[in-house]
C-alpha cells in the first residue's frame, strides 16, 4: 500500500499526485517508471515518474484520466492510497552531453520528459523545449520545464498560448536555426510519429518513449510488444525508449487500440 | 523424527507386508480419480480432480508392494520417500505421511497435482513391469497433503532453532519456495522478494485455479509463514532493489529463482495483431489479475475461435482456460504428432474430454488481420514426421503446398519463454550463457559466491518438481557454505 501525500489538478482530468514509495525514490532514474494497481480489483498499468524526492520518499506520478483505472486513480485524495506501486521498471534513458537537445512533449507526456530535460541541462547540454498541447489549460509543468531549458517554445493547437500550430512546427523551427544534436520525445503515439518524420527528414538522432499496454510491466507477458527496425521488442524491459526512427508507429498505435 | 514413521524394517511396516500377499495386491486395479463432468466443468473454473477419498486411498496404498529397492524415489527430482508416506497412508496415520512428504518436499499438494507422474516416480514403478498400471502416487501424495492440511492436530513444521544468518530469495516460484522451505527448516531467517503483487510465482499467475486451486498455494506459503519466512511483494530486485542493497541489509547468501521471463515468439508475419497473445499474459490476465471474473477491471480478449499454438503444459492450461472464457471452438496447433506432445497426460485426457480439438502436425506461417488489425485467419503449414532429430524424435517437415487458411477470433502463442532478462541485466559479475541463463556449478553456485541460482532462470524453461529440485539442492549447498 503506498499513500498519496499530496495532490493537486492540472487540469480537469490530469492531476499530479506525490506517492510514499522510499526504495523507487532511491532507485529511479530519468526514464523509468512504475506499475500501479489502484485496488483490489484493479488491473496492472504503467504510469511514468515525474519526479521524486528521496528525503520525503516519494515518487510524482502525473496521471490523465482515459480509462477506468486512470479515472480511478485520479478520483483519489491526498490521504488514500494506491494498492500497489511497483517500479523502478525499464532501462533509464542514456544521458550524455552531445549539444543541443530538443526535447518535445505532449500532454501529460511533458512529465516523464521533465526528469529528462533536467538530466540533459546537468550534463551540460543546451536544452530547448518543447510543449505542446490542445490548448492552454492542457500546458503543464511549464515553469519547472524553464527552470531546465535554455529555452521553452509553447505549441498549442487553438493559438491560446504560445505559437498555433503542432508541436512539430516548434521542433522544425529549432533544426532550421542552429544544429541539434538529440531530440527526445514523449507524447501521445500519433505526436511521436510525426516528430520522427520531421526529424529523419533532417537527419537529428531521435528517441521516443512509448507507453504500451503493460500487463506485469517486468518482461514476462509481452503484451507490450512493438515493432523496432524490424524486430519485436519489448517495451518494459527493452525499452520505454527506442530510436524513433526505427519504431512502428502504426503497429504500435493499433495495438493501443486492442482493448477500446 | 522417531524410527517408526519412515524405516522400512519398522516392525510396522514389516506386519503391513505379511498383511496381504504380493499376489492379492497387484490384483487390484488402480483407483479412479473422481473428478467434474466435462460439460459441468467448462462453465466454471472449480478444479477438475476431486482427490481421492480416504478409503480409496487406502487401497491404492494397499497397491504398493513397498519394494526392498525402490525404484518410485530414484525417479523422483527431490527423492520423496514414496513407500514411506504411502505405508503410512495404508496403516491411516495421514499426518505422518504428510511429514514424510514434507521432509523433501515444500508444497505436496503442489506436486501433487502438477508434476509429470507418469515421466518420473510413476514410470519407475514395479507395476509397469507387471504391464498393469503403476501405483498412482501423485494422487496418494495428493491426498495425504489435502488431508493433513485440514487436520487441526497437523503438527507444526519441524524447524531447527534460530541461526541468525539471513538469507535472500529472489522470486516467490516453486524453486525460491523449495529453496525458502528447506531453510527455514534449517534455522535460517529467510527473507523472499516477489517482483508482482502477490506471492506463488507461476503457481499463482500461471497454473489455471482449475488444476491447481489458489487455496491449496496459500495454505502452502502460511506453513512456510509459520516456519518464519518473510515475503514481500512489488520488489523487483535488480531495480527496486540492487545486489550491494541486499549485501548492505546484512543478506550472506542470495538465491535467485526469478523463472522464466520473455515469452517466445515464432517470428512470422501477421504475429502482432491484436488478439494474438503469449500463454504468459492470457494466463496472467486471467488467474493473477482475475481477467472475466466480475467487478475486475483487468480485460481478456475473448472470441469463438481460439487457438493455441504448441503442446505442452501452457499450451493446455491455455486451451482449457479459453474453453472456460466461452469459446466455442478451442484448438491447438502443433507442429509434431500427440506422441511426441510434452504436456502431461493427464491433461491431455482432460482437455480432449473438454471438447479440445487437437489439429496436429501442422505449424502457423502467417496471421492475417482485418481492417482494425484483429486477427480473422491463420494460414498453417501441414507437416509430416520426418528423420530422427538429436533429441531422437521424428521431426517435423513440411508437406510442399500443403497450407490451410483457418479462420481464428484470438491466437494463444505457447511454443516456451526465455529466461528473465531482469537480474542477468542488473548484477555485475554474474556469469550468464549465451542463453541468458545464470551460469551455476555443481552446487547452484554462481560466479558471485554468495549467489546461488535455480529453476528456470538457470534451466532455461522446465517443471515445477525440477524447480523444487534446484531449491532443495541449493539449500543444501548454501547452508553447508554458510556454517562453515
Amino acid at each position: 500500500m503506498n499513500k498519496i501525500v499530496a495532490k493537486r489538478h492540472f487540469s480537469e482530468r490530469v492531476v499530479c499526485l506525490e506517492v510514499e514509495a522510499p526504495l523507487i525514490a532511491r532507485s529511479r532514474r530519468p526514464g523509468h517508471f512504475v506499475i500501479v494497481i489502484v485496488d483490489d480489483h484493479g488491473e496492472r498499468i504503467p504510469l511514468t515518474i515525474a519526479d521524486s524526492d528521496t528525503d520525503r520518499g516519494t515518487i510524482t506520478l502525473v496521471v490523465q484520466a482515459v480509462g477506468d483505472s486512470s479515472a480511478k486513480i485520479c478520483a483519489l485524495n491526498e490521504g488514500d492510497y494506491l494498492r500497489d506501486v511497483v517500479g523502478p521498471l525499464g532501462q533509464a534513458t542514456h544521458i550524455e552531453k552531445v549539444g543541443t537537445v530538443v526535447c518535445c512533449g505532449g500532454g501529460v507526456g511533458v512529465a516523464p520528459l521533465l526528469p529528462i530535460i533536467r538530466a540533459f541541462k546537468e550534463a551540460g547540454n543546451r536544452v530547448v523545449s518543447v510543449l505542446a498541447a490542445r490548448t492552454r489549460d492542457l500546458i503543464i509543468l511549464e515553469e519547472q520545464v524553464a527552470k531546465y531549458s535554455d529555452e521553452v517554445i509553447i505549441m498549442t493547437d487553438d493559438g491560446s498560448y504560445g505559437q498555433k500550430g503542432l508541436i512539430t512546427a516548434g521542433v522544425e523551427q529549432v533544426i532550421q536555426r542552429e544544429p541539434v544534436a538529440q531530440v527526445v520525445t514523449i507524447g501521445p503515439a500519433i505526436m511521436m510519429k510525426f516528430v520522427a518524420l520531421l526529424t529523419k527528414k533532417y537527419n537529428v538522432p531521435t528517441i521516443a518513449s512509448l507507453n504500451t499496454i503493460m500487463v506485469d510491466g517486468t518482461g514476462m507477458c509481452g503484451a507490450c510488444r512493438v515493432t523496432v527496425d524490424g524486430k519485436t521488442k519489448f517495451v518494459c524491459v527493452d525499452g520505454p525508449e527506442f530510436d524513433a526512427h526505427k519504431v512502428d508507429f502504426d503497429e504500435m498505435m493499433m495495438r493501443l487500440r486492442a482493448y477500446n | 523424527m522417531s524410527q517408526n514413521i519412515d524405516t522400512r524394517d519398522s516392525q510396522w511396516r514389516a506386519d503391513l507386508r505379511a498383511e496381504i500377499a504380493p499376489k492379492e495386491r497387484t490384483a487390484i486395479p488402480r483407483a479412479k480419480m473422481p473428478m467434474l463432468a466435462p460439460e459441468e466443468r467448462i462453465h466454471s473454473n472449480d478444479e477438475v480432480n476431486c482427490g481421492l477419498t480416504a478409503e480409496m486411498a487406502h487401497t491404492e496404498a494397499t497397491r504398493c508392494l513397498d519394494c526392498p529397492d525402490p525404484q518410485c524415489v530414484t525417479g523422483c527430482p527431490v527423492g520423496i520417500d514414496i513407500p514411506g508416506f504411502i505405508k503410512n497412508i495404508q496403516r491411516g496415520h495421514i499426518l505422518e505421511a504428510d511429514t514424510v512428504l514434507r521432509r523433501t518436499s515444500a508444497l505436496p499438494a503442489v506436486c501433487g497435482r502438477v508434476c509429470p507422474q507418469e515421466r518420473q516416480c510413476e514410470s519407475r514403478c514395479i507395476y509397469n513391469k507387471m504391464k498393469k498400471e503403476p501405483v498412482a502416487i501423485g494422487w496418494l501424495e495428493r491426498f495425504a497433503a489435502d488431508s493433513a492440511r485440514l487436520d487441526p492436530a497437523r503438527p507444526k513444521p519441524e524447524a531447527a532453532a534460530p541461526l541468525g544468518i539471513r538469507v535472500a530469495v529472489i522470486g516467490s516460484g516453486p524453486a525460491g519456495l523449495s529453496f525458502a522451505g528447506d531453510m527455514a527448516r534449517r534455522g535460517f531467517a529467510v527473507t523472499v522478494f516477489e517482483a508482482l503483487h502477490q506471492v506463488g510465482g507461476v503457481l499463482k499467475y500461471g497454473i489455471p485455479e482449475f488444476r491447481l486451486p489458489n487455496s491449496v498455494v496459500d495454505a502452502e506459503l502460511d506453513t512456510l509463514r509459520a516456519m518464519g519466512v518473510e515475503f514481500h511483494t512489488d520488489v523487483v530486485v535488480g531495480k527496486t532493489l540492487s545486489y550491494d542493497d541486499l549485501v548492505a541489509d546484512g543478506f550472506k547468501g542470495i538465491f535467485v529463482a526469478s523463472g522464466a521471463g520473455l515469452p517466445r515468439f515464432m517470428g512470422i508475419p501477421g504475429e502482432n495483431l491484436i488478439n494474438i497473445l503469449s500463454s504468459n499474459e492470457y494466463l496472467t490476465r486471467v488467474n493473477l489479475m482475475h481477467g472475466g471474473t466480475e467487478g475486475y477491471a483487468t480485460p481478456v480478449p475473448r472470441g469463438a475461435r481460439v487457438a493455441v499454438i504448441g503442446g505442452g503444459n501452457t499450451a493446455m492450461d491455455s486451451v482449457r482456460t479459453a474453453l472456460r472464457m466461452g469459446a466455442e471452438k478451442a484448438f491447438l496447433v502443433y507442429r509434431r504428432s500427440e506422441a511426441e506432445m510434452p504436456a502431461r497426460l493427464e491433461e491431455v485426457a482432460h482437455a480432449k474430454e473438454e471438447g479440445v480439438e487437437f489439429m496436429t502436425l501442422a505449424n502457423p506461417v502467417e496471421y492475417l488481420g482485418d481492417e482494425r488489425g484483429h486477427v480473422r485467419a491463420m494460414r498453417v503449414q501441414r507437416m509430416e514426421l520426418g528423420e530422427p532429430d538429436a533429441s531422437g524424435r521424428r521431426s517435423p517437415v513440411p508437406i510442399e503446398g500443403a497450407i490451410d487458411e483457418i479462420p481464428v477470433d484470438v491466437v494463444i502463442v505457447s511454443v516456451g519463454v526465455q529466461p528473465n532478462p531482469l537480474i542477468p541485466n542488473s548484477f555485475k559479475g554474474l556469469d550468464i550463457s549465451r542463453r541468458g541463463t545464470i551460469e551455476v556449478n555443481d552446487d547452484l553456485r554462481s560466479s558471485l559466491v554468495n549467489l546461488y541460482a535455480g529453476g528456470d532462470i538457470v534451466r532455461g524453461g522446465a517443471t515445477v518438481i525440477l524447480a523444487m529440485g534446484d531449491g532443495r539442492h541449493a539449500a543444501a549447498s548454501m547452508a553447508a557454505a554458510l556454517q562453515k
